[in-house]
């Protein structure tokens, strides 16, 4: 690929994305892996993936995302490490622009964001609870023995979905197997935990949210019709899953870094992808310093500190 | 008598300074810890909120230090705290603890049973005593109350990160080793000279973020995940709507000498919103953020521990304030399990949006 353009990487709970874009914001390549709880090995899968393509494009900037941006960023060496919420809002208003709602489901958690005029005005995550996150609709899926891209499709074929409890994700389980057991389909009772996850998302999440059109509607459960079709029974709007809904996080990062240099001149950090070839590690220690024996953790390229992080005091922030 | 508290932020300096003074031995909680925590969370009712919980991990700290007495505010009213002394004193007998315990009720206008309630812990002692001991601990409160506020306002400037922290730590030393009053305000005056040589002498128009909140999780930075110096140091200047200082002139001093009426502030400016009192700071809570958005600031965060009654009727009311005073408000929940990297993420977003909007309004 010739050209120059910008890297943007999501390291999350369940998923590691990554995206390429050209200068003007266009989505050149994106990759789409199972973080599989090995977030170095699911970025250097990932860039040499990329690699392959991107062939000797010049990478102008690198932006890291998800909660693994950190760690992302340390071993590419990005130039900006933005937060999930920031990312994913300007992710949406890229592609849906004068979105007002953002509802994002991933793996591990929630939100929702507002906008008005493209800015962020208010936003929320799940706090306590993650209930209605993918990680719940897989194990339900998996004990079902339902591979999880039909799970969802299975729901728009109910004819009367069932109520399943949706407070908590062990009370929905408990349902949905008193439901079954009553002999009750497959189909009603997907919809009915569908239901139930939005209900309590909106109940949750989106608690005192001016909810408004146009609602965007991304992350790895937007794959799930059942939860779209949900959310607009409830919500009674179209609900947009946006292209590249999947990889959103990573989208936003590569613009954002994309509008940094924009702002200040400069040589990107980037390590290069040859850099992937170098052996990235962590070493993780306890600290006896005092009571609170913080977890300190070395990131270590060809046996040489990096970075390094996890006390709260800040006597092992400086390499 | 081993005498000991609970800890909340810096109060300890002052308390311990005050009771020394009437020539009591104190034995101070070690500064809380992950310890603190898994002891206090081992020992208390699951669904407690966790200023009983850091409570009793203090509590078990300092016994084991030595200490023999605990002293314990109570209090009235729908907020659990005034409970928690009892129920406290219960759960350490149950764990077999030595001690006695003396729980110091609101006065409610009655100077006598301050009197009464103090004599039970200090003995008989000349009233210069006090006067001298209440001056001393006195001092060294509003000292460290002023200097919380200056390094809020100067963290955004620091030459480097951590340099205010850095000195302001020094200069809470030497305010705690200070004997006299003089002494106190000199070092007061040493520290804010040494935490400003730190900054750059700049104007620039830096976000402006007001805390609101309970009154635990506002002034424990270890709870509350150190979300001012992370503010500061990520450019934001930041308001508290609590100060120990302001808090005893409000509700003990006030309180004894009923002469002196109570400020009616909060009140008012919470009237549109919410006119009745809710127990713990649910009211003040309301009242800050009006008051915060009246004084034009970009953005409140209302920081609350899990199950906080009077903060959940501020959190639902909250929305409707944000929207029509236009301000954004976000709420953070805490508990014990409250990991720094999700508080950190929020408060980054947050900052993000407080950005964004003033550069959209400009």
């Amino acid at each position: 690929m010739a050209g120059s353009g910008y890297l943007g990487v999501d390291v999350g709970s369940v998923s590691t994305n990554l995206v390429l874009i050209d200068e003007a914001g266009v989505l050149l390549e994106k990759i789409y892996l199972r973080t599989q709880g090995d977030p170095i090995g699911a970025v250097k899968e990932g860039m040499r993936q990329l690699a392959a393509v991107a062939g000797d494009m010049k990478i102008l900037g690198v932006g890291t995302s998800g909660s693994g941006r950190k760690l992302a960023g340390v071993i590419l060496g990005a130039d900006c490490v933005k937060n999930e919420i920031t990312a994913h809002a300007v992710a949406a208003n890229h592609k849906v622009p004068g979105a007002q709602t953002v509802i994002e489901i991933g793996g591990q958690d929630s939100k929702i964001i507002i906008l008005r005029q493209g800015v962020v005005i208010d936003f929320a995550m799940n706090t306590v609870c993650a209930a209605g996150t993918g990680s719940f609709l897989e194990q339900q899926a998996a004990r079902l023995g339902i591979a999880i891209d039909k799970f969802g499709k299975l729901a728009l074929g109910a004819v009367t979905p069932v109520r399943i409890a949706g407070r908590c994700a062990v009370f929905a389980e408990s349902d949905m197997i008193h439901k079954q057991q009553m002999g009750h389909r497959i189909e009603d009772i997907i919809s009915g935990l569908c239901e139930a996850l939005v209900r309590n998302y909106l109940n949750n999440v989106g608690k005192g949210k001016a909810i408004e059109p146009p609602v965007v509607f991304q992350g790895g459960v937007a794959a799930n019709a059942g939860m779209k079709a949900a959310f607009e029974k409830e919500l009674v709007t179209q609900v947009i899953v946006p292209e590249h809904y999947d990889v959103m996080g990573a989208l936003g990062a590569a613009l954002v870094a994309a509008e940094e240099k924009s702002r200040k001149d400069g040589q990107s950090t980037f390590r290069g992808f040859k850099a992937l070839n170098r052996d990235y590690a962590t070493r993780t220690f306890e600290c006896s310093g005092c009571p609170n024996l913080c977890e300190i953790v070395n990131i270590t390229m060809d046996n040489e500190v990096i970075a390094r992080w996890g006390s709260r005091c800040g006597r092992w922030d400086s390499l | 008598m081993k005498l000991t508290f609970a800890r909340l932020g810096n109060m300890h300096i002052a308390g311990k300074a005050l009771f020394e003074a009437l020539g009591i031995d104190v034995v101070l909680p070690p500064p809380p810890t992950k310890r603190t925590m898994s002891l206090g969370s081992l020992y208390s009712p699951e669904f407690a909120c966790l200023p009983l919980k850091v409570n009793i991990g203090n509590y078990l700290e300092a016994l084991e230090k030595g200490a023999d007495t605990i002293v314990m505010v109570g209090g009235i009213g729908p907020c659990r705290l005034g409970l928690y002394g009892e129920i406290q004193r219960q759960i350490l007998e149950g764990l077999r603890c030595d001690f006695k315990m003396i729980v110091v009720e609101p006065p409610q206008g009655r100077l006598d049973r301050v009197v009464r309630q103090l004599r039970e812990i200090i003995g008989p002692q000349p009233i210069t005593r006090y006067i001298r001991a209440l001056h001393l601990g006195w001092s060294k409160l509003a000292s460290i109350d002023t200097l919380e506020k200056l390094a809020l306002e100067l963290r955004p400037f620091e030459n480097s990160k951590g340099e205010v922290s850095f000195a302001f730590e020094a200069a809470l030393k030497c305010i705690e080793e200070a004997g006299t009053p003089k002494e106190v305000t000199s070092a007061a005056e040493n520290g804010q000279t040494a935490m400003k040589s730190v900054c750059k002498k700049t104007d620039s128009d830096k976000p402006r973020i007001g805390i609101v909140g309970e009154v635990f999780m506002v002034l424990e930075p270890f709870v509350n995940c150190e979300i001012e110096k992370r503010l500061g140091e990520m450019g934001v200047v930041v308001l508290r709507s609590i100060y120990l200082s302001d808090w005893i002139v409000e509700h003990v001093v006030k309180d004894v000498f009923r002469i002196l009426r109570k400020s009616k502030l909060p009140y008012e400016l919470a009237k549109p919103y919410l006119c009745h009192f809710v127990g713990g700071h649910g009211v003040e809570t309301i009242a800050s953020t009006v008051d915060y958005a009246k004084q034009g600031l970009d953005g409140v965060i209302q920081v609350a521990p899990f199950t906080c009654m009077p903060e959940i009727i501020a959190q639902d009311i909250l929305p409707t304030v944000s929207k029509e005073l236009g301000i954004p408000v976000m709420t953070l929940v805490l508990d014990e399990h409250s990991s720094g990297t999700g508080v950190l993420t929020r408060l980054e977003a947050f900052v993000d949006l407080v950005r964004m909007s003033r550069r959209a309004r400009r």
